[in-house]
């Protein structure tokens, strides 16, 4: 595996984000699009550490009130009952409803945790200039991408069953404000991991790469 | 150290790289956002965070860390964080998280305990605690004190302070059918419930809290009489039989019933907290309350089976007392069994009348020569059969002027008062005196008299039948004498028919003197001339 790498950058050359098409920018100040699919073309996306910084930090602050309130208020004939995410992972936790317990343990709590502190990682190594598991980075980026899609899911199954769940007498339930914040952790993750530019992983290798050949 | 000698194969060129504008983005805003939320829900958060208490248990039974519910009115106020047993694992410490603004909620005398389903006799409740589990009830204290730390009560309250209405503090001997919850009752009306009950300090009596609700409160009266209305009250006594009821409720599981007597003066509505004496039935109840009760004894000589304390004492068919006990003593000299009784007499009910003092008089002094009076003018004691069925008796006071005169001694304590022998009593002793009588009549020594005297009755008989003989002729020959044609009856008649005309001579001569009462002295004279 080589760290040598020569990024377009370095040639003068953009990189179409959507369809992948180099192309060298047109003079002038203006801002160039690609001549595929006309999107915006940028060097690399601008104050993108700074942007992402803002949005994890701003996940990691909603992190803490998703987790400490409840999610959701049952309503029964033993009276409301609000529930966070934890303690719906206890009153899952039962011999043959475990793997479901271990799902939401995944899904609502390990994830959107393990989300932000890929990104702390990858912003801290872009940021000191790493040259170290290039490969691994790009690839744990990619699988934070991926999962950030999927993450939306508690809050929709939340939603759902706010919305069907609604045997007035006997009971009901209503989302509590923690889904709101957990909502708003797996929002402000997503456009964190969206406003990273994984080319900046290699910029600082390939910097390198020329500053120690 | 880098190789100075050899030649650099191709010298990077610097590459110009525009200063970076230090300028925040103003995603920044975001996260400001992020956690201004954040900071401001925590602050409510904390805000909203009601008082932590303590209560403790004597049983965590049916509590349940983070579900058990502390609730007002059925409104919840508080849940139980956590339950663990004391360092003497004797008691059950549980801590409470309280709503928000509840600290008005915890005063000092704020009381917690467990709802549990309860079903007594009067009522069911907590059947909601089936379902939902057990949980914590509270009333809310008046003291301006307040408190974190509280003890749990054992049974729940009955009433709680928000129904208006006055308790009442009820004197009793024992507890009879009562219980928390049982109704008292007001002319059949329900008002009111048994708060709770406890026995004294020194376990002579119990105290019962009865509550009354508002308006009936207002007819308790420092007159009103409490008594036990409990079930169906039989009582056999002197008086005869009587049966008491409250209401069907009460028959079955007891109750309380409160009145005012008619007869007293109005009297302003008694305060809260009133203690009043709980009686064991109504007639106790409704007796006159004995103001000045003394203290005699009697001594009777016959047999006391069938009087029993409480039997009434009568001063001429008016009671005026009660017998309070009943003992037995014996002469050590004579052997002589003597049943002493004392009897509670109320003066007043004599006729003696506090109210009527002079001012200044002792009444010691009146009631003594009250009681001296009624004794020299033949007042005594007696036992009489109060009813025939049963045979219970009572002491009955009477005028006996022939009773043997006798004085009181006011030296012993209690006084002695003179008794008679009752009525019976007297009857018996008299029959027994005529069977010793008749016990002592020779009956003996007159048959063997009587045998000898028919004997010699019988002697006189035949001399008699010859005495009877002799007579029989001698009429036989009195009877030839008078016989017709006899020389005595010829001699007999003529000496009649003389006899006849010499009275009509005689009634001649009387109607001459009648007409010539002069002829006596001058002689016949007008017709010789």
């Amino acid at each position: 595996m080589s760290t040598t790498v020569l990024t377009a950058m370095q040639q003068g050359l953009q990189s179409c984000e959507v369809c992948g098409l180099l192309s060298r920018p047109a003079p002038g100040e203006d801002e160039g699009r690609c001549p595929r699919c006309d999107e915006e073309l940028v060097f690399r996306k601008p104050h993108s550490l700074q942007r992402t910084w803002a949005y994890v930090i701003a996940a990691a602050i909603c992190y803490l009130p998703a987790n400490l309130l409840p999610v959701l208020t049952t309503t029964t004939a033993a009276g409301p009952e609000s529930d966070t995410i934890l303690q719906g992972v206890v009153l899952l936790w039962s011999p043959t409803g475990w793997p479901l317990s271990l799902i939401v343990l995944f899904a609502s709590i390990m994830i959107p945790s393990a989300k932000i502190l890929a990104l702390v990682y990858l912003l801290i190594t872009v940021q000191r200039g790493s040259v170290e598991n290039n490969e691994q980075r790009i690839r744990l980026y990619r699988m934070v991408e991926f999962i950030g899609r999927w993450s939306m899911v508690d809050v929709f199954v939340d939603a759902f069953t706010a919305s069907l769940v609604q045997l007035q007498p006997l009971m009901s339930v209503a989302p509590a404000p923690g889904l709101f914040f957990f909502a708003a952790v797996v929002v402000l993750t997503m456009l964190a991991v969206e406003s990273f530019d994984p080319r900046l992983i290699w910029d600082s290798a390939s910097s390198r790469e020329v500053r120690y050949a | 150290m880098p190789d100075t000698d050899k030649p650099l194969p191709q010298v990077p060129e610097s590459r110009s790289v525009p200063k970076k504008r230090t300028r925040l983005s103003l995603v920044w805003v975001i996260p400001i956002v992020a956690a201004l939320v954040g900071v401001w829900v925590a602050v409510a958060r904390i805000m909203s965070e009601g008082p932590k208490i303590t209560i403790v248990f004597k049983s965590a039974e049916g509590l349940e860390a983070g579900k058990t519910k502390i609730e007002y009115n059925g409104v919840e106020v508080g849940l139980i964080q956590t339950v663990r047993l004391s360092d003497d694992h004797q008691q059950v410490i549980t801590t409470a998280q309280m709503a928000p603004k509840t600290e008005s909620f915890l005063a000092d005398d704020t009381k917690f305990w467990v709802v549990r389903p309860r079903i007594s006799g009067a009522n069911v409740t907590g059947l909601g605690t089936h379902i939902s589990g057990a949980y914590i009830g509270m009333e809310i204290g008046h003291s301006s004190k307040r408190k974190r730390d509280f003890v749990a009560l054992e049974v729940p309250p009955i009433v709680t302070g928000d129904i208006p209405g006055r308790f009442f503090m009820l004197k009793s001997p024992d507890l009879g059918s009562l219980d928390n919850g049982t109704p008292v009752f007001f002319r059949r009306l329900q008002v009111g419930e048994v708060a709770s009950y406890e026995l004294d300090k020194d376990g002579k009596s119990l105290s019962v809290k009865a509550f009354v609700r508002a308006p009936y409160d207002q007819y308790v009266t420092p007159d009103t009489r409490f008594w036990h209305a409990s079930g169906i009250d039989v009582s056999l006594s002197a008086s005869g039989l009587s049966v008491q009821t409250q209401s069907a409720l009460s028959v079955l599981i007891g109750g309380i019933a409160f009145e005012t007597p008619a007869t007293g003066p109005v009297l302003p509505p008694a305060e809260a907290d009133t203690v009043f004496t709980l009686f064991s039935n109504r007639g106790e109840a409704f007796k006159l309350p004995a103001r000045d009760p003394q203290t005699y004894v009697l001594v009777f000589k016959a047999s006391v089976r069938g009087l029993e304390p409480g039997a009434p004492v009568e001063f001429r068919g008016i009671p005026v007392g009660e017998v309070t006990a009943v003992d037995a003593q014996v002469d050590a000299k004579t052997f002589e069994f003597s049943a002493p009784v004392t009897i509670r007499l109320e003066a007043q009910r004599l006729g003696l009348k506090v109210v009527d003092l002079a001012p200044g008089a002792d009444l010691a002094t009146i009631r003594r020569q009250l009681m001296d009076s009624l004794t020299a003018h033949g007042v005594r004691a007696q036992l009489r059969t109060g009813n025939l069925l049963t045979g219970a008796l009572f002491v009955a006071f009477d005028f006996f002027p022939d009773a043997p005169p006798t004085t009181l001694d006011w030296s012993q304590s209690p006084v002695q008062l003179p008794t008679i022998p009752g009525q019976f009593e007297g009857i018996e002793a008299n029959l027994a005196s005529i069977v010793k009588k008749i016990d002592q009549v020779p009956i003996k020594a007159i048959g063997d008299d009587l045998q000898k005297a028919i004997g010699d009755l019988d002697r006189a008989l035949v001399s008699a039948r010859a005495t009877l003989d002799n007579a029989d002729k001698l009429v036989d020959n009195a009877s030839k004498l008078v016989e017709p044609n006899s020389v005595l009856g010829e001699q007999l008649g003529s000496t009649l028919d003389e006899v006849s005309r010499a009275a009509r001579a005689l009634r001649v001569l009387a109607d001459y003197l009648e007409r010539h009462p002069e002829a006596l002295i001058r002689g016949k004279t007008g017709e010789a001339k």
